[in-house]
């Protein structure tokens, strides 16, 4: 049989979306965020919202998304994406708008914007990737590192006394009104990535229904960060990080209902 | 002619952005600017024009939201105090760095630190050195009346897109919380989301068509080759900037021996100043920076060919002086340029600016010559 | 012309209102006009004052050291700005507030019994208008018809019902007040 026999149209088994582009990712192998752009840019083009999608991307490892997924983007100053969303949003009521932050962005230096905005409601999707490290300046440690997790600021191991206690965010999110859905995924494996689908997409629905805000976590591995190979990240998180940060809906409701149903 | 009204420059900052066909507007509470947003939430210019006003939950936010709403080409700003302004910095220098428009507006109080809420021009440096990160120059406009506050709302608003730069109105709690005679801009539209994507669709984030590339807002660039080349295309800017679009006032210095350098509120009682010293015999000129950054370097190289002195009036402790004498030394001349100023929230006198005048250049007036040094 | 003039009293008596409407009277008169308040702390601490131009050409300096006119409504301000009227120039005060009546020879002093006559009238708040009525008998740069458009233009509407009850006080005021000196 030769190749040309077997590409064919009825031999398709998948097709990368048309809103992803050719440039090949800066990410390491086995992180989660190339599953996640995968996933956001699919759901664009499957939506048909190409043309009204604004991204607004952190400072972090997906500082270049804009590279990945082909529509608007605006890279925000560390920890601004919320604010610069806001701005975007409030101005351009019918676009969509998203924000993608990382750990340190959103839950440490940003985490008076995310607070802020999605304690006004804004119409906006927040897709946040938790791996407890800050992976892009090489390894330190976030407000999610897990306590006794090592990283290069925390060699002997986060210590509470020390460092503070690991910060679950999405929580404190999940208490504030102007969120209607706040939830955490994975995508770690072939049935995490289906369901973090279909939570993205009832985010992104949410914003253009003009919900308000809808936050999804998806706990991710930095196997780079962690010193691991991807399969040994993929467990330890299962082992450690899903323990203490349980999948999930925390918010399944409308805009304006003071706490989450937890 | 327009409406005539009495205004306090705050209340007029806001309704000249209304008029002027403003987008949005975001920020922060901060004595003595509070009426800016105070203004436009009374008006609820969104069943007027549509405008947008929102309270940010700190200056850093409001910086931002400004950032995201410029970066999809809309007509934004922002105004603070000096404190507020410093938090802004970071997020100013992005926006220069993404080379989006915007205006700015800095109601000046006293520092350094919390400092005082009374006026003060210590915040020059800060103004028109950048202020934030990296090589950026602002457009920065130095209103010296309530009519000035108006005009140059949608004077700012074209220079910041005339660049695609962020410029600032320059001001101090004297000008903002007092009132004056204004004759009110007429209504223009706010530009349409048509007209949007004209002006400003190669760059703004307005929605990427099938049949054209994305547009990515940002200030990384992490090709040195490429920085550089993008560092050398503000640097043209800014020339051109300092060619076109240098802006200011001379009030009697055509035969003037001595001419007092100051801008906004020091400006007006400068004016005073020179008409007491003319009236004491000396012959006393005045030049009004209008814009700071770029900075009237010809007018001074000009003056200086003649003058015996220049006194630089600043509500600070002497930051415009540097440029003054920056211009003098690029003139080649050495005439001497000396410095007076109040700080804390006071405001000199004029009486006070001809006796520093007439105590620092005892020597010339005495002789009658250029002392040179 | 242009008229310098300080206003100054405790914080409730009207002093910055005054000083707006003079602007606004001014600007009905087509001259240009400059409002220039104290304010912060200084507020806080009781005393009140504003400085009003009013001028046929440019107006240069908000900050004064010297006046045409003072209108003196608290010892405070007789001690800080009694001083500061301009030789030939006019200081106009009110008793109540004021326990050493001022001492200069070489400037027109008037007074009105401003709190009193408007207790009189039966409206303590029409104090500020009664003082302003004075100001314009011994200072008249503005005509009435232009006060009249300058209230108009500086109260809100839901107070225009108010404007003849301050026209009579303003009228009041040019005919009670006294000449203490004049050079």
């Amino acid at each position: 049989m030769e190749l040309k026999d077997i590409i064919k149209p009825e031999n398709l088994v998948y097709d990368k979306s048309e809103v992803q582009t050719d440039t090949i990712m800066h990410y390491c192998p086995g992180c989660s965020h190339g599953v996640v752009h995968k996933v956001i840019a699919e759901l664009i083009g499957e939506l048909g919202i190409q043309e009204k999608t604004v991204g607004i991307a952190p400072v972090g490892c997906a500082v270049f998304a804009y590279n990945y997924i082909d529509v608007d983007w605006q890279e925000a100053a560390h920890g601004r994406a919320p604010a610069v969303a806001t701005g975007v949003a409030r101005l351009n009521p019918d676009k969509f708008v998203f924000t993608y932050q990382g750990d340190g962005d959103l839950a440490s230096i940003g985490s008076g914007e995310i607070m802020h905005a999605c304690n006004r409601g804004e119409n906006i999707l927040v897709v946040f990737i938790n791996n407890g490290i800050y992976g892009m300046t090489g390894g330190q440690m976030a407000p999610t590192t897990l306590d006794g997790m090592v990283t290069s600021t925390t060699p002997f191991g986060r210590n509470a006394d020390l460092n503070g206690y690991p910060m679950k965010i999405t929580e404190l999110i999940a208490q504030l009104p102007g969120t209607s859905y706040v939830t955490r995924q994975a995508v770690h494996n072939a049935a995490s990535v289906r369901k973090c689908k279909r939570a993205i997409k009832k985010g992104i629905q949410n914003v253009l229904d003009k919900k308000g805000t809808s936050f999804i976590e998806v706990v991710s591995t930095c196997n780079s960060g962690w010193k691991m190979t991807p399969v040994a990240a993929n467990k330890w998180m299962e082992d450690n990080m899903f323990p203490f940060y349980p999948l999930g809906d925390l918010k399944d409701g409308v805009k304006g209902e003071p706490v989450s149903k937890n | 002619m327009g409406e005539l009204r009495l205004m306090k420059g705050n209340e007029v900052l806001a309704e000249a952005a209304i008029r002027c066909g403003c987008d949005g507007y975001f920020g922060y509470p901060i004595t003595p600017q509070s009426e800016v947003m105070e203004t436009l939430m009374a008006r609820q210019p969104w069943n007027e024009t549509g405008m947008t006003v929102l309270q940010a939950e700190s200056e850093v936010a409001s910086i931002n939201m400004v950032y995201g709403a410029a970066g999809s080409g809309k007509k934004v700003m922002t105004s603070s105090s000096s404190p507020g302004i410093s938090l802004m910095a970071e997020g100013i220098s992005y926006i220069a760095g993404a080379e989006l428009p915007c205006l700015i507006i800095n109601v000046q109080r006293g520092g350094p630190g919390l400092g005082t809420i009374q006026p003060s021009q210590a915040d020059y440096f800060q103004s028109v050195k950048g202020g934030g990160h990296g090589d950026y120059k602002m457009i920065v406009l130095a209103p010296a009346s309530v009519q000035e506050m108006n005009d140059f709302v949608a004077l700012g608003f074209e220079l910041a897109f005339k660049y695609r730069n962020p410029a600032m109105i320059l001001t101090d709690g004297a000008i903002g919380q007092m009132m004056e005679r204004v004759e009110l801009a007429d209504f223009k539209p706010r530009w349409t989301e048509e007209e949007i994507k004209v002006k400003s669709g190669a760059w703004a984030t307005i929605g990427k068509a099938i049949d054209r590339e994305r547009n990515v807002v940002t200030s990384l660039e992490m090709d040195s080759a490429k920085m550089e080349a993008n560092n050398l295309r503000f640097q043209q800017k800014y020339k051109q900037m300092e060619e076109e679009d240098c802006r200011y006032e001379e009030i009697m210095c055509d035969d003037a021996e001595y001419i007092l350098v100051a801008f906004g509120t020091s400006s007006r009682v400068c004016q005073k100043s020179v008409e007491i010293a003319r009236a004491k015999g000396l012959k006393v000129g005045l030049l009004r920076p209008i814009t700071l950054f770029p900075f009237p370097k010809k007018a001074i190289n000009k003056l200086a060919e003649k003058a015996k002195g220049f006194l630089s009036v600043e509500m600070s402790a002497g930051q415009m002086i540097e440029d003054i004498k920056l211009a003098v030394y690029e003139a080649g001349k050495n005439t001497r340029v000396e410095h007076f100023g109040r700080m804390g929230g006071i405001i000199p006198t004029p009486g006070e600016v001809v006796e520093a005048l007439e105590e620092k250049f005892s020597w010339e007036i005495s002789y009658g010559v250029k002392r040179y040094y | 012309m242009t008229e310098e003039i300080i206003i100054a009293g405790f914080g409730g008596q009207g002093v910055l209102s005054m000083g707006k409407i003079l602007a606004y009277s001014g600007i009905m008169e087509d001259k240009e006009v400059t409002w220039f308040p104290s304010y912060g702390p200084e507020m806080r601490g009781g005393t009140a004052n504003v400085t009003v131009i009013v001028s046929d050409t440019r107006i240069s300096s908000p900050i004064l050291q010297e006046f045409d006119t003072a209108i003196i409504l608290n010892q405070q301000s007789m001690d800080k700005f009694e001083k500061a009227v301009k030789p030939g120039g006019t200081l106009l005060y009110d008793p109540n507030g004021v326990i050493h009546p001022p001492t200069r020879t070489n400037i027109n002093i008037f007074r009105v019994e401003g709190t009193k006559t408007a207790v009189e009238m039966g409206n303590p708040k029409v104090f500020n208008m009664i003082v302003f009525g004075s100001y314009l008998k011994v200072k008249p740069i503005l005509s009435l018809d232009n006060v009249e458009k300058g209230l108009e233009k500086s109260l809100p509407e839901r107070y225009h019902k108010l404007i003849p009850l301050n026209l009579e006080a303003i009228k009041k005021g040019q005919e009670i007040v006294e000449t203490m000196q004049a050079v």
